[in-house]
């Protein structure tokens, strides 16, 4: 997993770090039953505070995303599926929104935008 | 359990007074100790050592201020004015310090000074500053220490070496009963790594809280003369006037409305509140 805080966005550090590893979550990327780094690891890697590293990990608890175990670390859960699902989803939903919006910044008819995704879609079926 | 805990330390000299100064450390976290020039800071970190009298009660590491010899090996200090003798070389002061704590960790000790790239030979007057600092650092790394002191460690340093104090305080809280009291007026280094923030304005602690607290706590509001008036007074804490408009610092739980503020820093913070609201 790759984690990296900026201090130029302006979203605060604890919030980048809970997105970064989120993000990582449903990607795939950190699986159920993976341990998260320990908090002072990621607090000396990310050259962050100890009380930053905490706040983001107990509000990815507070959400579900991972369970703490005294002693023994952060666990990351096995993600419900139909969450998972519900996630990627509203990712396609998102996408598609987008381009909706440039089709119509474009003047493509509907007939257009389906002839143009299902040309994709075979292009990607191809390709596996 | 707290590292360090102060209540109502107090110390008056001419012309300057230390009063009331409480806070509390926990163990296994970094507190940055900020103000101004003359605000009170190596005052206090005197007071915990025990190097000036003062009144009020000190707990440093589980021990009562007069007691503070039997907890002597577990702290580490950096002070700023107070460096080695002139006339010594390195190895002259490992061979003092090696007599002075029982846990003393030569191999470590010489380890730690190569890594700072510290000229063994070299007396210490021919030291510049930041290898005096590093020296002290090494030193109080070089031993059983639980808590680090360290009063200006990185004042008049380049940002090389800043930056390597700051990897070395990290790899020190690696260990989940280290703590670190570091005080500073240079926040841009300490706003990232610290815990705590504890902040002493003429002799008085404004506040000692979390630093993610502290987000909560400020905001930075800027506006038009008219605008900040409007504003609720004891949610004003600064301001800062400019041709263009007013940047005030305000306590958020005191706002009213939804008005939108911009997250305030720990340097736009102290500045604020040192300006005042006249």
């Amino acid at each position: 997993m790759k984690l990296a805080i900026s201090n130029a966005t302006g979203v605060p550090i604890y919030e980048q770090l809970k997105r970064q590893i989120k993000a990582a979550i449903l990607a795939g990327e950190l699986r159920g039953g993976e341990v998260l780094p320990s908090l002072r690891t990621v607090a000396r890697d990310l050259r962050i505070s100890v009380l930053t590293a905490t706040r983001a990990y107990t509000e990815l608890e507070q959400e579900g995303f991972v369970a703490n175990v005294q002693g023994k670390g952060c666990y990351v859960r096995e993600q419900d599926s139909d969450l998972l699902r519900e996630q990627f989803l509203r990712r396609a939903e998102e996408g598609l929104g987008e381009a909706i919006t440039a089709a119509g910044q474009a003047g493509l008819s509907a007939q257009e935008l389906h002839g143009m995704l299902d040309i994709l879609l075979n292009e990607k079926h191809q390709g596996e | 359990m707290n590292a360090l805990e102060l209540k109502n330390v107090g110390k008056a000299y001419k012309g300057f007074s230390l009063k009331d100064v409480s806070f509390d450390l926990p163990e296994g976290y970094i507190m940055g100790f900020i103000g101004e020039n003359g605000a009170g800071k190596s005052t206090t970190i005197k007071a915990i050592l025990g190097l000036v009298h003062s009144e009020g009660d000190i707990c440093v590491l589980g021990r009562d201020k007069k007691e503070i010899t039997a907890v002597k090996e577990h702290i580490g200090v950096v002070l700023e004015e107070a460096t080695f003798p002139d006339q010594l070389n390195l190895l002259d002061v490992e061979s003092i310090l090696r007599g002075v704590y029982k846990t003393w960790d030569q191999a470590r000790f010489l380890a730690l000074t190569d890594t700072f790239r510290l000229d063994r030979k070299k007396k210490i007057k021919d030291y510049s500053r930041g290898m005096k600092m590093k020296l002290a650092l090494a030193a109080a790394l070089s031993h059983d220490s639980r808590l680090l002191i360290l009063d200006e460690p990185t004042a008049g340093l380049d940002p090389v070496v800043r930056d390597e104090v700051l990897d070395m305080l990290l790899e020190f809280i690696q260990q989940p009963d280290h703590t670190v009291l570091i005080s500073s007026h240079i926040i841009s280094d300490l706003e990232r790594v610290c815990d705590y923030v504890t902040f002493i304005h003429e002799g008085r602690i404004l506040f000692s809280m979390s630093k993610e607290a502290l987000s909560e706590e400020f905001g930075i509001f800027h506006g038009g003369e008219a605008e900040v008036a409007a504003l609720p007074r004891e949610a004003l804490c600064g301001l800062r006037r400019g041709k263009f408009g007013c940047e005030a610092l305000v306590r958020r739980n005191c706002m009213r409305g939804n008005i939108p503020l911009e997250p305030a820093g720990i340097e736009d913070i102290m500045v604020l509140f040192v300006k005042g609201v006249n």
